[in-house]
């Protein structure tokens, strides 16, 4: 296996090598205090305000794509290959300012100003992909985007004005995505990277196979695909990571694939790689999936890490569970597949052994018979960690229940299964009593805890109710049982 | 040469923020911007884990020897004094040398030569201390007999213990208000770069450079003279950089002098949000006596706050409660006590309306008792309570209202947002039983203008006029994004008829204007635009002496026309004309100053004039809320609000809308969580939730009141913007409540404390439900 030692990328207009970097190095930091490139701001380190957001443009198949994503907790090795573009990039066709700049100054999107720079490339990025979006659809893309003076009403203003500035195919990353994708091309010459001290090593396997035998001889390595969590280990807790893995650039970890048995993901795929396919077979999730984190975390994050990391709070196992998935466990060239319920052994425990690595995730196909619902309750509506989280699957035959599976998350210390409630429902009447009846059973499956993000009684009561809010929606009930985006 | 008929950006016109193209493609320098001079140390506080201990003693060998350490500072390498409290009480040393009084209280400094290094090293302190019980709430406190962190205040006026039992009906209650995080984008920041003697210059991000001046030269113990304070622009400060940078400041100051190389402090997220003060929660326990037609004849009102370890503001902020716990209401008899808890928390600040927004929910709670009792609309009983009539203008504090608007105010929003029809449509939505339920509200704002500390109603403003027309303005208020610096640009060339980009803004700098106060109290205009006045009358009187004398007309025959100087028949160009009177010697540089009229406050009578006038505004917010889960939307928003002649129409609203948000934000989800070891716990934007943009009312209407003109004599008639319209977000808290109390016919007032989780809409709920 060739062997790189150095990381190369597009840092805006010009080629950056760098060797002198570990696991733990942000692009943030390399961004403000190496490159003084200080338009990027640290507004909180962890991913949740979006001042830091710049784009990522890397090669998917081939094909060119750009992403808003957070430099704070996006580890400077894994844009290796990639292109980096931060606000100083931006410019318009007489080379002012770009109609995502022209429209913020112009409909009075900056108070402070120092969010700004994270709106102006979130907003950006979502006008590369959509000219003209609904409300919706921008209030979506600044899920991840803080601003503390506005009240938002001028940027989404702005949002929409855009496009009254110039078209994106005129826009000059549009214009350069020939020579640039030539160039990221030319970056990928299938080595293994690996860079950094041994205690703070970071290392970018080459393929899949590569993957198995680096873990195979570093079992202990931090395994890093969007780093929306391990790059909190960085940057709050100041934890040492390497050696660490970097998965998230490999391309045989991105493969979508529906089959006649189900949904294959890979474990790099993001949530918002995942989210057309998975959406178009369970359009139940749609409103779920736009309210798993903010957008740029959700291009980064994968689903592989939020199921490896064994968060009781994660999004995605409870609705996973209730979609009966299970995970492809590999370890070296041997594979074992774990239904995802039984992979959450306890609190910061999984079926995981040393030098295992989640390689998929796969999702059988479900039948008309089967009903399903995925719910999040949280604090704040978008961009927030669930208090209680529920992925609800019942099959009903001739009106009866025959099969349940009754997911949730904040409820227990791991992502669970409530066995008593699944229980108390199977064979009963697919009717508003048995759901009664599965929410009185649902207090002996859960003793939640009481945190900042909620109490105990309020926990038990809502999942409580999701149960009966489940039989409204399904009993085709004409008032509207929830609110909508 | 132009000769437009009128200059680009003058008063009354919208003008977009100065550094708005800086903004958006991001070169507007903040202080961690600046470029740092080779051999720049970094700072980094070490804290402690304990919330209450006696101080034995803080072992930093570990700090000390870890990797790129250069040094420690504690309380012993203080040269001046340990104490940074900004208003003299003499009660909050830098570090601590007895007691630890907060979990996340800073116990010293450790100095690297990267901020990363010197955030490890900070880790490692050994800290041998005895610990001791804690109160962290102002409830625990008095049941633990803690002191009052400062004195309190009351507010008397007619007799409420007499009149109390004659009412035909009386509540008695309680509410519990959270506190609120700043959240400013940009978290506080100092840098500091030696020179010589004494000589200390300090970058960074503050509302008050000169109160940070001040406390580095008490720290350092130098005087004033030698320490300069510049601030260029923040990212956000709403108070939260209005004492809190004190020890920033003092700690990146003593560390340049000690070592004599440039030092940067910046804490991270999470010890920004731990370590530096907060809105105050509040605990009121009130009792209201009304009649049948729900008009109030007294109220007691005993407001206990979260102060937190020192005293920091807390003392103006408890004041501030009481002077607004009346909002927009007449009291016939009135008594309202305030109770400043010290308690084993972050010491709590200035927030924007600086206590007054929890005296205007507290006055709202009790509208919302006497409607529900009554079965009225809680806006029929504002209205039959507001200020006006005989003998029904004075507030608990004496005070006469001269300027109440709100009459005509709330009758233009109550048309404009078809509040009736849809409170009728609501009422029947809930009637059919559903999961959905709604609510609306029309709340109004009154706020009081001044600052309550009298003598911070002062200002200074430099001008000057180069000899080629270009104008060079510096005053001392701070830029945080409300658009201050262009709104006083603004001032300056309306004075000389110039284009707004003739005048150029600067950094705010001790250097140029002395001891100016905080930009707070959303008196920066106010102030600092009246100084620039002044300071422009001053030059421009010279101007017409000069025209007078040179040309021999009468002073009537000189005008400044746009970009334009008429003297008699002849019309010069301002750069022309200036040139002239550089040649002739004329001053063109002027230091303005400007104190407020009449105001003028006796603490301890409770009396006097504390405001020089009165801001209004209005919301009406209608809500959605799931009654299975307690989540909730904001359907529709409609504002009026009151900005007398605005300076900058647009600027003025995105201040309104901005405002709003933050105190729909206060009251919704924005919530602080002490775990029992005292540890903050919402300490960063993953777990202390700020308002995103999905969360702003699907339906947004604001307007300004653009009939109203100040009718005292401030800058063009403006008003103050800042705080007032913060208030504006209780619309929403008393719409939820509404929306909660159609589970039980209304019959009930479902007491919803602050901040209004879906939590606490839930067990509302279900409380009411369980009647």
């Amino acid at each position: 296996m060739a062997v790189r030692h150095e990381i190369r990328f597009m840092l805006n207009d010009r080629d950056v090598s760098v060797s002198d970097l570990g696991a733990s190095n942000t692009l943030l930091d390399f961004l403000r205090l190496d490159q003084r490139l200080t338009g990027t701001k640290e507004g909180c380190a962890e991913g949740d305000c979006g001042a830091c957001t710049v784009l990522v443009g890397r090669l998917h198949d081939g094909e060119l794509r750009y992403e808003a994503v957070n430099a704070c907790i996006r580890f400077l090795a894994s844009v290796d290959g990639c292109h980096v573009v931060t606000v100083e990039h931006l410019r318009g066709a007489d080379g002012g300012l770009h109609p995502v700049q022209q429209a913020m100054v112009d409909e009075h999107g900056s108070q402070c100003g120092f969010c700004t720079p994270g709106f102006v490339m979130s907003l950006y990025a979502l006008w590369m992909q959509v000219p003209e979006p609904t409300e919706l659809q921008v209030e979506t893309a600044l899920q991840g985007n803080l601003c503390r003076c506005t009240g938002y009403s001028p940027i989404i203003r702005a949002a929409h004005a855009i496009s009254r500035h110039g078209t994106p195919a005129s826009d000059f990353l549009m214009q350069e995505r020939k020579a640039v994708t030539t160039k990221l091309a030319a970056f990928d010459d299938g080595a293994r990277v690996e860079v950094g001290p041994d205690d703070n090593r970071a290392i970018i396997p080459a393929s899949v196979a590569d993957l198995a035998d680096v873990l195979t001889v570093t079992p202990d390595a931090t395994i890093v695909a969007g780093a929306t969590d391990v790059g909190l280990w960085v940057t709050k807790f100041l934890r040492p990571i390497g050696p660490a893995v970097f998965i998230g650039l490999i391309d045989g970890l991105k493969r979508i694939e529906t089959k006649a048995d189900g949904i294959h993901l890979g474990a790099g795929v993001s949530y918002s790689e995942a989210e057309e396919t998975l959406t178009k077979a369970f359009p139940h999730l749609a409103d779920y999936w736009s309210r798993i984190a903010g957008w740029q975390v959700r291009n980064m994050g994968t689903i592989g890490g939020n199921i490896a990391n064994g968060s009781p709070i994660g999004d995605t196992p409870p609705v996973l569970i209730a979609l009966d998935a299970s995970i492809i466990l590999r370890c070296g060239d041997s594979q074992r597949v774990v239904p995802l319920a039984d992979f959450f052994v306890d609190y910061g425990k999984q079926d995981r052994e040393a030098g295992d690595f989640v390689e998929a995730i796969h999702i059988p196909t479900s039948t008309e018979d089967w009903r399903h619902a995925a719910y999040k309750i949280s604090k704040r509506r978008d961009e927030d960690i669930s208090s209680v989280a529920a992925g609800f699957a019942v099959k009903v035959d001739n009106n009866v229940i025959t099969e349940a599976r009754l997911a949730f998350g904040g409820m227990a210390a791991t992502p669970k299964r409530a066995a008593a409630a699944e229980a108390a429902l199977v064979g009963l009447a697919f009717d508003a009593t048995s759901f009664e009846t599965a929410a009185k059973a649902l207090a002996k499956d859960f003793s939640p805890l009481t945190d900042w993000r909620a109490s105990a009684d309020y926990r038990l009561k809502v999942a409580q109710n999701l149960l009966k809010r489940f039989w409204l929606e399904q009993s085709g009930s004409a008032e509207a049982v929830r609110l909508s985006a | 040469m132009t000769t437009a008929s009128t200059i680009k950006g003058a008063v009354n016109t919208d003008l977009r923020h100065d550094s708005a193209t800086k903004h958006v493609s991001g070169r507007a320098e903040y202080t961690d911007d600046i470029p740092e001079p080779a051999g720049t140390l970094h700072a980094y506080l070490g804290v402690s884990n304990v919330a209450h201990a006696t101080l034995n003693g803080v072992y930093l060998e570990a700090v000390r020897s870890a990797a790129g350490v250069v040094g420690v500072l504690t309380a012993a390498d203080i040269p001046g004094v340990n104490d940074v409290s900004p208003t003299g009480r003499h009660d909050e040393p830098v570090f601590p040398t007895e007691k630890i009084e907060f979990h996340g209280q800073p116990l010293f400094a450790v100095v690297a030569d990267t901020r990363d290094n010197a955030r490890r090293a900070a880790e490692l302190a050994k800290v041998d201390c005895d610990v001791l019980p804690h109160a962290l709430d102002p409830i625990a406190a008095q049941d633990a007999g803690y002191p009052h962190i400062t004195d309190n205040l009351t507010l008397a006026r007619g007799d409420a213990a007499g009149a109390m039992p004659k009412a035909q009906h009386r509540i008695a209650g309680r509410m519990e208000i959270g506190g609120q995080d700043h959240m400013y984008l940009e978290g506080h920041i100092a840098f500091a770069i030696p020179g010589e003697d004494d000589d200390v210059i300090v970058h960074c991000s503050t509302q008050h450079p000169s109160e940070a001046q001040h406390m580095v030269a008490h720290v350092l113990g130098v005087p004033s003279n030698a320490v300069v304070v510049n601030v260029r622009r923040m990212g956000g400060g709403f108070g939260g950089k209005e004492s809190q940078m004190n020890l920033f400041c003092a700690v990146a100051a003593m560390a340049a002098k000690k070592w004599n190389v440039p030092v940067k402090i910046r804490p991270d997220r999470d010890q920004d949000m731990t370590a530096t003060g907060k809105r105050h929660d509040f605990v009121v326990d009130y009792e209201v006596g009304f009649d049948n037609d729900g008009r109030i004849e007294a109220v007691k009102g005993d407001f206990a706050a979260r102060c937190g370890w020192s005293s920091d503001l807390s003392g103006p902020v408890t004041d501030r409660a009481l002077f607004h716990a009346d909002n927009a209401y007449f009291y016939p008899n009135v008594k309202l006590v305030s109770q400043p808890m010290k308690t084993n928390t972050v010491s709590n600040t200035a927030f924007r309306g600086f206590g007054g927004p929890q005296g205007v929910v507290a006055a709202e709670r009790m509208i919302e008792e006497i409607a529900y009792a009554l079965g009225k609309d809680p806006l029929e009983v504002r209205k039959a309570n507001f200020y006006g009539g005989k003998g029904r203008d004075l507030t608990p504090y004496h005070q006469e209202v001269e300027d109440n608007i709100l009459d005509r105010l709330i009758g233009e929003l109550e048309q404009n947002s078809d509040y009736q029809a849809r409170r009728k449509a609501i009422i029947a939505h809930n009637a059919k039983g559903g999961i959905i339920r709604k609510g609306i509200a029309l709340t109004p704002v009154k706020f009081g203008i001044s600052f309550t500390a009298t003598w911070y109603n002062q200002a200074g403003a430099l001008v000057h006029v180069y000899n080629d027309g270009s104008i060079h303005l510096n005053h001392g208020g701070t830029e945080m994004g409300q658009g201050l610096n262009t709104k006083v640009a603004q001032v300056v060339a309306d004075a000389f008829q110039v284009d707004f980009d003739t005048i150029k803004i600067t950094k705010t700098t001790t250097e140029k204007v002395p001891n100016t106060s905080a930009t707070a109290a959303s008196s920066g205009s106010d102030l600092n635009g009246m100084a620039a006045l002044n300071a422009c009358d001053q030059i421009r009187e010279r101007l017409i002496a000069f025209a007078v004398e040179n040309w021999g007309v009468a002073a009537d025959q000189v005008a400044f026309l746009p970009n334009q100087v008429q003297v008699g028949d002849q019309v010069f160009a301002f750069g022309d004309f200036i040139k002239q009177a550089y040649m002739a010697r004329v001053q063109l540089s002027a230091a303005g100053f400007y104190k407020t009229p009449k105001i003028h406050w006796d603490r301890a009578a409770g009396k006097g004039r504390p405001f020089y006038y009165f801001a209004y505004g209005a919301a009406c917010s209608e809500v959605s809320i799931d009654t299975l889960t307690g989540e909730y939307r904001v359907d529709r928003t409609d504002i009026l609000h009151d900005v007398g002649r605005s300076l900058n129409p647009i600027l003025d609203k995105g201040q309104v809308e901005g405002a709003f948000i933050q105190g729909m934000g206060w009251l919704t989800t924005e919530e602080l969580w002490w775990d029992d070891k005292g540890a903050l716990r919402t300490h960063a934007p993953s777990t202390y939730k700020i308002p995103l943009a999905s969360d702003r009312p699907r339906i947004f209407n604001v307007d300004l009141a653009d009939w109203s003109e100040n009718r005292e004599l401030t800058i063009k008639r403006s008003k103050a913007v800042g705080e007032p319209p913060f208030m504006l977000g209780i619309a929403v808290l008393e719409a939820l409540s509404m929306a909660v109390a159609s589970v039980a016919d209304y019959k009930e007032c479902p007491r919803l404390d602050a901040p209004a989780t879906p939590e606490r809409v839930l067990m509302a709920v279900e409380r009411l439900q369980g009647d």
